[in-house]
Formats: C-alpha cells, sequence, structure tokens
C-alpha cells in the first residue's frame, strides 16, 4: 500500500532522514517509534508532503508521490489523511465544519459534504458535538475531530504524528479506538509516530523503530517480540525480575514466551503433564498486544526430563529466550 | 464681547462636519480595506514560513509599506494634492482628502493585517494544507476567517486613525470634524464650537470602536460559553 524507499533528508547538512526504508501494507497499522530527534517527525512530514525528501520514494499504491507539484500534489493529499501533531482544528467552525474542509477542498457539494460528515461524526463518536466550536470540546474529542477530518475525503493513508502525547491514558484509549476503527470499518492503511509503545502495544500491527534517521527494526510486533534481542521484545513483554533464591530450588531455569490464548492457556500444564516435570512461573508476566494475549514467564522446572519439557514447549510454539540454568541454547 | 454661537447653528455646525468626515473616512477605510488587505496577505503568503515563500518579493514589498507607513500624513497630503487633482478633478473638498487618506491606510492595514494573519497557528495552516486545498481557499477559509474577529478590530483601529488624519484635511478645505474645530472653534477663538466639537469627536470615536468591538466578538467563536 505505502512505500517509503531510502528516503533521506537533512536540514542544513544536519541528516535528519538517512536511507529509511519501510512498507506499510493495506489495511494494517505500522507504528513508527524511537528517541527523540530521530526523524520520526520528519518522516512523518515527508509521508503528509509537507516536507519533499532530498531523496528517495514514497509509494502509494505503487505511485511515488514525492515529487508532484500543483493540483497533481492536492490530489495525493486528499490521498493520506493527516492528524497533525498538536491543535489543528480551525477554531473557529465547528466540529462538523472542520470534519467538511477536505471535502470542501474536493469539491464535494452540499449535500453530500454533510452526509459525510455525519458518517464521520458517527465513527468517532461525537454525533452529538457536531455544533461544538473546538474551544467546546475536550483534548480527546478535539483529537477525535482531528481523525474524522483526516478521513472525510476517504483517503487510502492515514498518518497520525503523537496522536495522543498530550492526551490522558483513559482519552488516549478514545482515540487509539477511534484510529483502530477507521482500519477496521475503513480499510485504510494506518502509520502512527509515537514515542509512546502502548500505542504499539494497542494497535500496531507493525513496527518500526527509528533511530538517528535509521530503521534499526522492522516487522510484525507479534514477531518481533518473539526475537529476545529486538528492542520491541524488550519495549513491550513484561519484565522478569531476577530473583535467585527463588530460582536456587530448580533445575533448570528459563524465559519463555508465549503468543495466543492456545500457547498462554494450555502449553505449560501440557508440558509438565507430558513430561513429569514440576514447572513453576517464578516470574514475568501477561500482557496483551491488540487482542492477542502475549506472556513473558521465567519457568522454573525440577524433573529428569525438564531439558525435554523446554525443548517440547519451543517445538509447540512458545519461544524459550534462554536458558538460565542448565546447559545453553534449548531455544528453539 | 462677541456673543455665542447658538446651539442650533454649532448643532448644524457638527451635522455637516459629521457628515464630511464619516464621508471621507468611510470611503477611504473601505479603499483601504480593499486594497490593504490583499497588500497583507500578500506579504504574509511571501514571508518566511508562508504559504509561498518569496525573500525577494517580501523584502520589496516591506520596504514600500514600511516607506509608505512611516511618512507622516501632512506631508502625503500635500503631495498627493496634484494627483488627486487628476483622479478627482479638483484639489478642494471632501472628495479630494479621500485619496491621500487611502492610499495612507494601506500600508497601515497591510502591516496590521500581516501580522494578524501570522498569528494563525502554523499547524492550523499545515492541517489545511495536508487536505489538499488551494491556496487560495487557504487564504479564505484558514488565515482569513479563523482571524477574522481581529481582522475587523483591525479596521475599527484604522477608522479611529483616519479620523485623526481626517483633521488635517482643513489644510486643502477637505473639511469635516477637525477642520471645524481648527478653523471654527480654535483660530477664531470660538471655545463653544471648539469644545462642543471635542465632546462629540469623543463620543463618535467611542461609539465607532465600540460598533467594531462588538461586530469582532460576534464573529469571534472561541471561548463561547455553550452551544
Ligand atoms: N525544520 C527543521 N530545521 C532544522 N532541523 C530540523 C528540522 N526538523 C527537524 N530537524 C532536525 O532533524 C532531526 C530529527 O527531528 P524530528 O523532529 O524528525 O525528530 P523526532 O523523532 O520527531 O523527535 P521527537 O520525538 O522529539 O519529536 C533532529 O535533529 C532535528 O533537530
Ligand atoms: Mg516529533
Amino acid at each position: 500500500m505505502i512505500t517509503v524507499e531510502n528516503l533521506t533528508k537533512s536540514f542544513q547538512g544536519v541528516s535528519a532522514l538517512n536511507g529509511v526504508t519501510l512498507d506499510v501494507e493495506a489495511g494494517t497499522v505500522l507504528g513508527v517509534v524511537g528517541p527523540s530527534g530521530a526523524g520520526k517527525s520528519t518522516l512523518a512530514r515527508c509521508v503528509a508532503l509537507l516536507e519533499r525528501p532530498d531523496s528517495g520514494a514514497i509509494r502509494v499504491d505503487g505511485t511515488d508521490i514525492t515529487s508532484l507539484d500543483g493540483s497533481a500534489l492536492r490530489a495525493a493529499r486528499r490521498q493520506i489523511g493527516v492528524v497533525p501533531q498538536g491543535d489543528s482544528l480551525l477554531r473557529q467552525r465547528t466540529a462538523a465544519g472542520n470534519i467538511a474542509l477536505p471535502l470542501e477542498s474536493a469539491g464535494v457539494p452540499g449535500p453530500q459534504r454533510r452526509t459525510r460528515v455525519g458518517e464521520l461524526l458517527d465513527l468517532v463518536g461525537l454525533t452529538d458535538k457536531a455544533a461544538a466550536y473546538p474551544d467546546q470540546l475536550s483534548g480527546g474529542q478535539r483529537q477525535r475531530i482531528a481523525v474524522a477530518r483526516a478521513l472525510a475525503a476517504n483517503p487510502s493513508v492515514l498518518l497520525a504524528d503523537e496522536p495522543t502525547s498530550a492526551l490522558d491514558p483513559e482519552t488516549t484509549g478514545s482515540v487509539l479506538t477511534v484510529l483502530d476503527r477507521a482500519r477496521a470499518e475503513l480499510g485504510v492503511t494506518v502509520l502512527v509516530v509515537t514515542h509512546d509503545m502502548g500505542v504499539v502495544r494497542k494497535i500496531c500491527d507493525d513496527v518500526a523503530v527509528l533511530e538517528q534517521g535509521r530503521v534499526v527494526e522492522h516487522g510484525k510486533v507479534l514477531d518481533l517480540v518473539n526475537n529476545p534481542v529486538s528492542r520491541t521484545s524488550s519495549a513491550l513483554l513484561p519484565a522478569v525480575d531476577l530473583n535467585p533464591i527463588n530460582e536456587s530450588s530448580y533445575d533448570r531455569v528459563a524465559d519463555v514466551v508465549l503468543v495466543g490464548f492456545a500457547a498462554v492457556g494450555a502449553l505449560l500444564p501440557e508440558a509438565a503433564h507430558r513430561f513429569g516435570v514440576e514447572l513453576n512461573i517464578v516470574g514475568g508476566g501477561l500482557t496483551r498486544l491488540g487482542e492477542t494475549p502475549v506472556a513473558r514467564f521465567r519457568l522454573g522446572l525440577n524433573g529428569e526430563r525438564s531439558d525435554s519439557a523446554l525443548e517440547w514447549i519451543g517445538e509447540a510454539g512458545g519461544a524459550v529466550q534462554r536458558s538460565l540454568k542448565g546447559p545453553q541454547g534449548v531455544a528453539a | 464681547m462677541r456673543s455665542a454661537t447658538p446651539w442650533s447653528d454649532v448643532i448644524a455646525y457638527l451635522v455637516e462636519a459629521t457628515g464630511e468626515t464619516l464621508y471621507m473616512v468611510g470611503v477611504s477605510t473601505v479603499i483601504a480595506t480593499l486594497l490593504g488587505v490583499p497588500v497583507g496577505v500578500w506579504l504574509q503568503l511571501t514571508a518566511k514560513g508562508g504559504l509561498r515563500p518569496n525573500a525577494a518579493v517580501h523584502r520589496i514589498l516591506s520596504f514600500v509599506t514600511d516607506l509608505g507607513r512611516s511618512m507622516p500624513f501632512i506631508v502625503l497630503l500635500v503631495a498627493l494634492t496634484s494627483v488627486t487633482r487628476l483622479i478627482v478633478g479638483g484639489s478642494i473638498g471632501s472628495t479630494a482628502v479621500i485619496v491621500p487618506l487611502a492610499v495612507g491606510a494601506i500600508p497601515f492595514v497591510g502591516r496590521l493585517v500581516q501580522n494578524i494573519l501570522s498569528e494563525v497557528h502554523v499547524t492550523v495552516v499545515e492541517a489545511a494544507i495536508t487536505t489538499g486545498a488551494s491556496t487560495l481557499k487557504i487564504v479564505k477559509s484558514v488565515l482569513i476567517r479563523e482571524s477574522l474577529p481581529a481582522l475587523i478590530n483591525a479596521i475599527g483601529v484604522t477608522v479611529i486613525a483616519l479620523i485623526g488624519y481626517s483633521a488635517m484635511a482643513g489644510v486643502i478645505g477637505g473639511g469635516g470634524l477637525g477642520d471645524l474645530a481648527i478653523r471654527e472653534g480654535y483660530q477664531r477663538f470660538n471655545d463653544r464650537i471648539l469644545w462642543s466639537t471635542v465632546a462629540w469627536l469623543a463620543v463618535l470615536t467611542t461609539v465607532i470602536q465600540l460598533g467594531f468591538t462588538r461586530a469582532a466578538r460576534a464573529f469571534d467563536r472561541r471561548r463561547h460559553a455553550s452551544v
């Protein structure tokens, strides 16, 4: 759907993007994360066609949009709905009027415009606020209106730069829900820039980690959490605390990552039963990535066939990250 | 000791002079707005960070604007008298004063407008850009509409300033309230006319100022208590 190829951009000789390559599959949500100054906003501004990259391409449905001008540029902008960072609503227009702006730009006639605005207010759950002015809305409501505006002209791509940075956790949830609905109900491809791993945890299918203008990690969130050395797994999975006293009473101690209902629910009891070992969870915990339960547990095992049990867990779909006690490299 | 001018005559003087002032100021405000707003928009469009940044055009436009603004009105008035004579067919009368008033006010309005437009937040403008809006659409629906209350106030400030300038119109026989106060009141030691005119000017400018403030507020949708 959207492909970024070898994008570079520098400001007065200072490099902000240093050959960024990414792709987002149609109908999925990509989270772009990374430390401050990594180039996230610069990337977002290039994709939003507010900044022209020095080199490289940004393709939407195969067409490079980086070198367009005039009306072709404006048409391409309509293909990409943008939720800018911070307050971006017209304060002299109602919520409905703000949502109508892209439709006016696209020359959609009045009656159709009103119907479409109604649909979008419904999508973001703010039908009762149609006539409210931005100053009468809360920060989260304003941000949802901004999402509705970005979606008004039926873009194929939705781009949001730090859509939740100024919001409290509860309001953040309502904005993320709206982004998720946009993907689920309208099928748009979403690119969200954030410094908050919680956003990745809740709505992202894929993640790209940016550092000093380069992509240092890019892939499916559920794949990356299985990779013990990935930054994504260390940021998203529950921490396993070191507890040597507890661990000393076991023959084997290992960390294991389990993804999905079946794995989290059944794998460990099954392993204990099959191999006749004592298997306890001595650390770690359970979390949720989108709808998927994901666990990282530190296991303590006692019994002759402990290694076989760990091996079996690995083969059955769990990722045994490391064996802390006993032979190393039992991992699948 | 000359007897004071009868109140009925004072009122007649005031009515006539008020008509002249409102005519001069009204027409020149309309002209200055029609030409000054585009100048302000152009200044802002070409400014650094504007929608169509162009340093060369901006610098030239700024220079001309600031030159116009720093010119004392009395100098402009005299200098433009000959031009005025060509345009309105005579250099005497209220109509003749409109040209220098308008010319003097255009750069004034232009700078005010640019300052006001530059206050519209860059995120708001960029959000509009990303909707695929044309520059014209952004100027109308974002820059101007978002700052309409401030723009209305700026026109009010212009009207008050032009009432002040129009007082000098007496120099070329323009008439009006300032002229009445100076020629009939001050120079002829007619205190009644002088102070009546001063009081009336105070009332008039206050009412005008208030009217513009009200209008500005009526167009402002920020921080209204409820829907
Ligand atoms: N308009 C600009 N002019 C000059 N330098 C810029 C400009 N925009 C970005 N930069 C520089 O480019 C680099 C990347 O900035 P960018 O805003 O993309 O980072 P970011 O990842 O969004 O950071 P943050 O998390 O703090 O928002 C920084 O070094 C920044 O100083
Ligand atoms: Mg940023």
